[in-house]
């Protein structure tokens, strides 16, 4: 292990007291492990970014000129499969849940670190079989891998990507099971379940759907690969096999991995939005419990993927009804929020404009969802841009949305640095007006009939197509942006010398260092206090400070 | 709560818990070594969740196969070796008894009887991996292994001497009945090609190679694991050490109880439920 390098005036924190690369990838800390996933699956957005922006370019024109129809196969496999497997899964949960959950309930660190590292090779591992696959010679199955596509029809290297996402579906687990155990036991003295704030909530109702549905597509991407290789027909009906129960078994996480995705955006939703406007979160109980609601009902409405390929209708009459359920803990959520800004005092810095971006997006995506889950416009609309938009409306609008406030709301704290405000309300307001422009256009399009997947399309529907892609080039612009200032704010930017910037609430404000120290606390706090208590401005920290007799060395201490 | 009564339960028992401390048995995020055996414990069983539903979806669609291909499943079926399969079973069976010793054996202290147990499991994982070696030898050299030179006739075959295939011609093709003959008369209860037999008994030995093999592996895992853990408890043995901590031991045994009732499960489904 490295020697301690840090030879400064001020005091050492978790990002400079130890600098060789060793210690970056051999550590335990989770704040570290955090980072680490930041940076690969920052990596992965920009590579899924390149392939959008190939598939908007191609879609520029109605004729298929840009890329054969093959290539572009490849190139929405690509898009898909790195944005959803190497970026959303990931996203919030690995990088702000490993960051923040020990820091919001009080603890050192989250239960099992070991596997926490565990789980970021085990994610790297994966990654580098599905970028591997990719880069020879692509697949072209579509990010589900639907069979019998995948596994009679597909040429590439399929098995590999199946691997890799095999690999990383493990590492959202091992993040899933230590999450659950760190909220049950790690939650420092005072810190009850009702006074968590409410993105340990989400990071809670998230883990369980990772710990319960991740093994289900686990297995069933392994049956795939066992289908391929020995020529078994579990899925090939020309082999005796049936592809819709593929496609039951991969819904059956796929839909739960939406939530997986948009959970914690809502969780950083409640943070940002109480933060700025200085008010407790409106129907606390009630935010908490809808985010249960949403990951225990989310297991029971996969069939709607299937409502226009052979599934059973009355089964179809139940999925249906159960979808709609979702959207009740969806509304107390979106409600609860408005109720919140309502009568608060509003700051509009850039995480709250993602916030309230966030909002509104959410709002469309989810009410789109309603026009899906209904059978019979379901029928009209399925396969076709309408479901492109929508769920690009909840997972790009939504989670990336609530990921992008998390990056700004927590970057002084992750980093110590401030990015710089204008730029940061320049790219929001750029990321909003371009998402819009990319996809409302889609639903129209979806509406009029335009199917997915294919790369050329008649003439009629290229002035909604050229806007779209015209949008494309702001979202992209308004990502890149982030990406230039806020690497430049590492170096540049202004140090944050106050713990609470913001002004927040939670445990992780009121750490006594602006950026955490290697071992978090200098002393277990007691809480006193609920969450979002922001009716005592002149006592700010809410928790008793509790003499720490010894720092023990662990292994990385 | 009072600020008081919180102060208790806060406790650092880094500070109380000398021996503890030297040995790096409480993990640096814990504060007492209650907190650190709960959180082992909750995560095993989380994790023994997850391999429940790893395993379910693949009884899931196994369930369904065979319930569409019931004939050709049961013919198939016959294939496998119920004496090998209950010796099989049996041995798992001692070896989660050894190892629930082997747990009360670390919760004592007693490294050597520990080390004792944990060694017997380990035999036993070795006898169930090594009849699973002949079991899977003969189904090679049957041709039933759903590789390249897969072949149903040994299935085709003994069916048709217990009287529950028949190979009719129709038009001048070929076509196996499958059914059961009882006083010498043999009732057809469906007909297939000899392609579908094939694709359909080739189905049963993937699910088969599938399953038992995703449980053998875990058998593997589970002797590396106990292996490490014979050595650590000699270790102890020889050290005389006061105090170990038992947690490894627990939550391996958790595993492998595990380990046992999926084969518990996949017995009667794969080597009984047909006779």
């Amino acid at each position: 292990m490295a020697t301690a390098t840090y030879t400064g005036t001020e005091k050492p924190n978790y990002l400079n007291w130890k600098t060789s690369v060793a210690s970056w990838l051999l550590t335990y800390d989770h704040k570290r492990i955090a980072i680490l996933y930041l940076v690969s699956i920052s990596v992965f957005f920009l590579m899924g970014g390149l392939a959008a922006a190939l598939i908007r370019m191609e879609l520029a024109t109605p004729r298929g000129d840009l890329l054969t129809s093959d290539i572009y196969n490849k190139m929405f496999t690509t898009h898909g499969v790195i944005m959803i497997f190497l970026f959303l899964i990931p996203s919030i949960p690995a990088v702000f849940g490993n960051f923040l959950l020990p820091l919001m309930i009080g603890a050192r660190d989250v239960a099992f670190p070991r596997l926490n590292l565990l789980s970021w090779y085990f994610f790297m591992a994966g990654a580098l079989m599905v970028l591997i696959a990719l880069f020879r010679g692509g697949i072209d199955t579509g990010w589900t891998f639907y069979t019998p596509y995948s596994s009679s029809f597909a040429k590439g290297e399929v098995s590999l990507a199946i691997v890799g996402v095999f690999l990383a579906g493990f590492a959202s687990i091992f993040t899933g099971i230590n999450f659950l155990v760190t909220i049950h036991k790690m939650r420092a003295p005072g810190m009850t379940w009702f006074r968590l704030p409410l993105f340990v909530w989400a990071m809670y109702a998230t883990s369980l759907i990772q710990v319960l549905g991740t093994p289900v597509v686990a297995i069933t991407l392994l049956l795939v690969a066992v289908e391929r290789t020995f020529r078994i027909g579990i899925f090939d009906p020309n082999l005796g096999g049936d592809p819709i129960l593929y496609q039951h078994l991969f819904w059956f996480y796929s839909h739960p991995a939406v939530y997986i995705m948009i959970l914690p955006a809502m969780g950083v939703i409640s943070e940002v939005i109480s933060a700025f406007s200085k008010r407790r979160v409106f129907g606390y109980h009630f935010v908490a419990f809808s985010s249960l609601a949403i990951a225990i009902i989310g297991f029971l409405v996969w069939g709607h993927h299937m409502f226009s390929t052979g599934q059973s209708m009355y089964a179809g009459i139940v999925f249906s009804f159960l979808t709609w359920i979702v959207a009740i803990p969806s509304a107390i959520k979106t409600f609860n929020w408005m109720a919140t800004i309502w009568k608060g005092r509003v700051h509009w810095d850039t995480p709250m404009l993602y916030a309230l971006g966030f909002m509104g997006l959410f709002v469309i995506g989810g009410l789109t969802g309603l026009h899906l889950a209904a059978m019979a416009t379901n029928v009209h609309l399925t396969d076709t841009y309408f479901i492109v938009a929508h769920f690009h409306y909840v997972m790009v609008g939504g989670a990336i949305m609530g990921y992008l406030a998390a990056l700004h709301f927590w970057w002084p704290k992750m980093t110590g640095r401030m990015y710089p405000e204008g730029w940061g309300k320049l790219a929001a307001m750029l990321v909003f007006v371009g998402f819009n422009l990319t996809f409302f256009p889609q639903f129209i399009l979806g509406y009029m009939g335009m199917p997915r997947r294919y790369h050329s399309y008649p003439e009629e529907w290229a002035v909604l197509n050229v806007l779209s892609t015209a949008g494309s080039s702001v979202l992209g612009l308004g990502y890149l942006l982030p990406v230039i200032y806020l690497t430049w704010s590492l170096k540049y930017g202004k140090v944050v010398t106050e713990r609470n910037p913001w002004g927040a609430r939670g445990l992780e404000w009121e750490l006594v260092d602006p950026v955490p120290d290697p071992h978090n606390f200098e002393r277990t706090p007691i809480v006193t206090r609920p969450a979002y208590d922001y009716g005592h401005p002149e006592e700010p920290t809410g928790f008793v400070p509790k003499p720490r007799p010894v720092v023990v060395g662990g292994k990385d201490g | 709560m009072s600020v008081k009564e919180l102060e208790k339960t806060a406790t650092l028992e880094h500070a109380t818990d000398g021996h503890h401390h030297g040995d790096g048995i409480l993990g640096e995020q814990f504060e007492t070594m209650e907190q650190q055996n709960t959180s082992y414990l909750i995560g095993m069983w989380a994790f023994i969740v997850q391999e429940v539903l790893f395993f379910g979806a693949i009884f899931a669609a196994y369930a369904i196969y065979r319930f569409k291909y019931v004939m050709e499943f049961t013919l198939a079926h016959h294939e496998l070796s119920v004496p090998i399969g209950t010796l099989n079973t049996f041995v798992l069976l001692f070896s989660s008894y050894t190892m629930a010793r082997a747990v009360r054996a670390a919760m004592q202290n007693r490294h050597k009887r520990q080390a004792f147990y944990l060694f017997l499991t380990f035999i036993f994982a070795g006898v169930f991996m090594v009849n699973k070696y002949f079991e899977y030898s003969a189904k090679f050299e049957h041709h039933l292994f759903p590789g390249g030179d897969y072949d149903a006739h040994s299935v085709v075959h003994h069916a048709q001497e217990k009287g529950e295939l028949r190979v009719v011609e129709e038009n001048g093709r070929e076509f196996y009945e499958l059914g059961k003959t009882r006083d010498g008369q043999f009732t057809a209860f469906t007909k297939v090609t000899p392609e579908e037999f094939e694709q359909r008994t080739r189905l049963f030995f993937g699910f088969y190679f599938v399953m038992t093999g995703l449980h053998g592996l875990h058998v593997l895992i589970g002797m590396i694991i106990i292996g490490v853990l014979i050595g650590r408890a000699w270790i102890d043995h020889l050290k005389n050490k006061p105090i170990a901590d038992f947690m490894p031991v627990e939550m391996t045994g958790l595993y492998w109880h595990l380990v046992d009732i999926v084969w518990i499960f996949l017995f009667p489904l794969l080597y009984l439920i047909g006779r």
